[in-house]
């Protein structure tokens, strides 16, 4: 009688041919249900919301840049048409002052963005403003980081670095209540 | 002297590896993906922007869309720009629950890190988004990242 000892019968294995279909079909279920979103975008931190008026602060009149934005997305930068590309070498030379003009801010810690637009400017220009400016700064914080560190400045600097860069030039930009003319 | 190489080399290349290489892919895949959240009812083309920053930890952001209704949905809610909460639409006034009810959700120590994304269509006026604004910041939400694409250069 031929004996089948129960070893023998162990080696007797799971066909595992299939397990790479099975692995297939999960594979093209996730690939088919993958967004690699890349989420990216401008950071902000809105100020807090409060029901009182604000306090009325005088400033000087050198140490505000302000940028109106209007229903037909055109750009009044201290009271003159500016084109967008503009816009950021303005900014900058604004907010550094080189030249110690008169007209411009008297330091960076004193300059003051101010933003206006209406309710009828359209997001895309808004946004593109809005990144002339932060890109402003960055290049200011840039050459200030370089100066002092001489490293380019990025996210990635340890806390003490970048606070001591943004001490020196603080980003200010205030943001006033929409005019409301061009809204649909 | 020529003796037959064929008989003698086993032909087939053993597939037993194979699940394995499926199987790392399958986890890289389900690793890195983000399951669809719901049908996107609002067309949006957000704007190009240099200063770019990336949001860390999916986790900790919530998404708000505006933007004009799909085709599909023009003829029931029309062609003016709308909100998108979740799945469906929504005015600024359902901001404050929606940001709650994201926010029971986050343990409470990283709640104050949350951010929301505003992915706007970049031809949307500004009207919209103020009152979006203003509702984040009634419902002091203060953190917010406009979402944008790389400019091409």
């Amino acid at each position: 009688m031929a004996r089948t000892s129960s070893r023998d019968r162990m080696k007797n294995e799971i066909n595992a041919g299939s397990m790479a279909d099975i692995a297939f079909l999960l594979l093209i279920f996730f690939l088919v249900t993958t967004t690699i979103d890349i989420d990216k975008g401008i950071t902000v931190k809105l100020p807090p919301w409060s029901e009182e008026d604000p306090e009325t602060q005088k400033l000087k009149k050198r140490n505000v840049f302000s940028v109106l934005v209007n229903a037909q997305d055109q750009l009044l930068v201290r009271g003159e048409l500016t084109d967008v590309d503009d816009l950021r070498e303005r900014a900058k030379e604004f907010i550094a002052n080189p030249q110690r003009r008169e007209d411009l801010s008297t330091d960076p810690k004193n300059a003051i963005i101010s933003l206006k637009n209406d309710r009828g400017t359209s997001y895309g220009v808004y946004v593109e403003v809005y990144n002339e400016l932060k890109a402003a700064y960055n290049e200011l914080w840039n050459d200030e980081c370089e100066r002092m560190y001489g490293i380019p400045y990025s996210e990635e600097l340890p806390v003490a670095y970048r606070k001591a860069i943004k001490e020196k030039i603080p980003f200010v930009l205030s943001e006033a209540e929409p005019t409301n003319f061009g809204e649909e | 002297m020529f003796t037959k190489k064929r008989g003698k080399t086993n032909p087939e290349v053993s597939t037993a590896s194979l699940p394995d290489i499926i199987f790392m892919l399958l986890f890289f895949f389900m690793v890195v993906t983000v399951l669809r959240d719901g049908e996107r009812k609002v067309k949006v083309v957000v704007p190009q922007a240099t200063e770019l920053q990336k949001l860390q930890q999916k986790s900790l952001v919530n998404h708000i869309w505006i933007g004009k209704p799909t085709e599909k949905y023009a003829a029931t809610y029309g062609t003016k720009p709308r909100i998108q909460l979740g799945d469906k639409f929504a005015s600024e006034y359902d901001i404050p629950l929606f940001l709650e009810q994201h926010k029971i959700k986050v343990p409470e120590p990283q709640r104050p890190r949350i951010t929301t994304s505003l992915k706007v269509d970049g031809d949307v006026t500004m009207g919209i988004v103020t009152d979006v604004k203003t509702a984040l910041r009634k419902a002091n939400q203060l953190k917010v990242n406009y979402s944008a694409r790389p400019r091409e250069k």
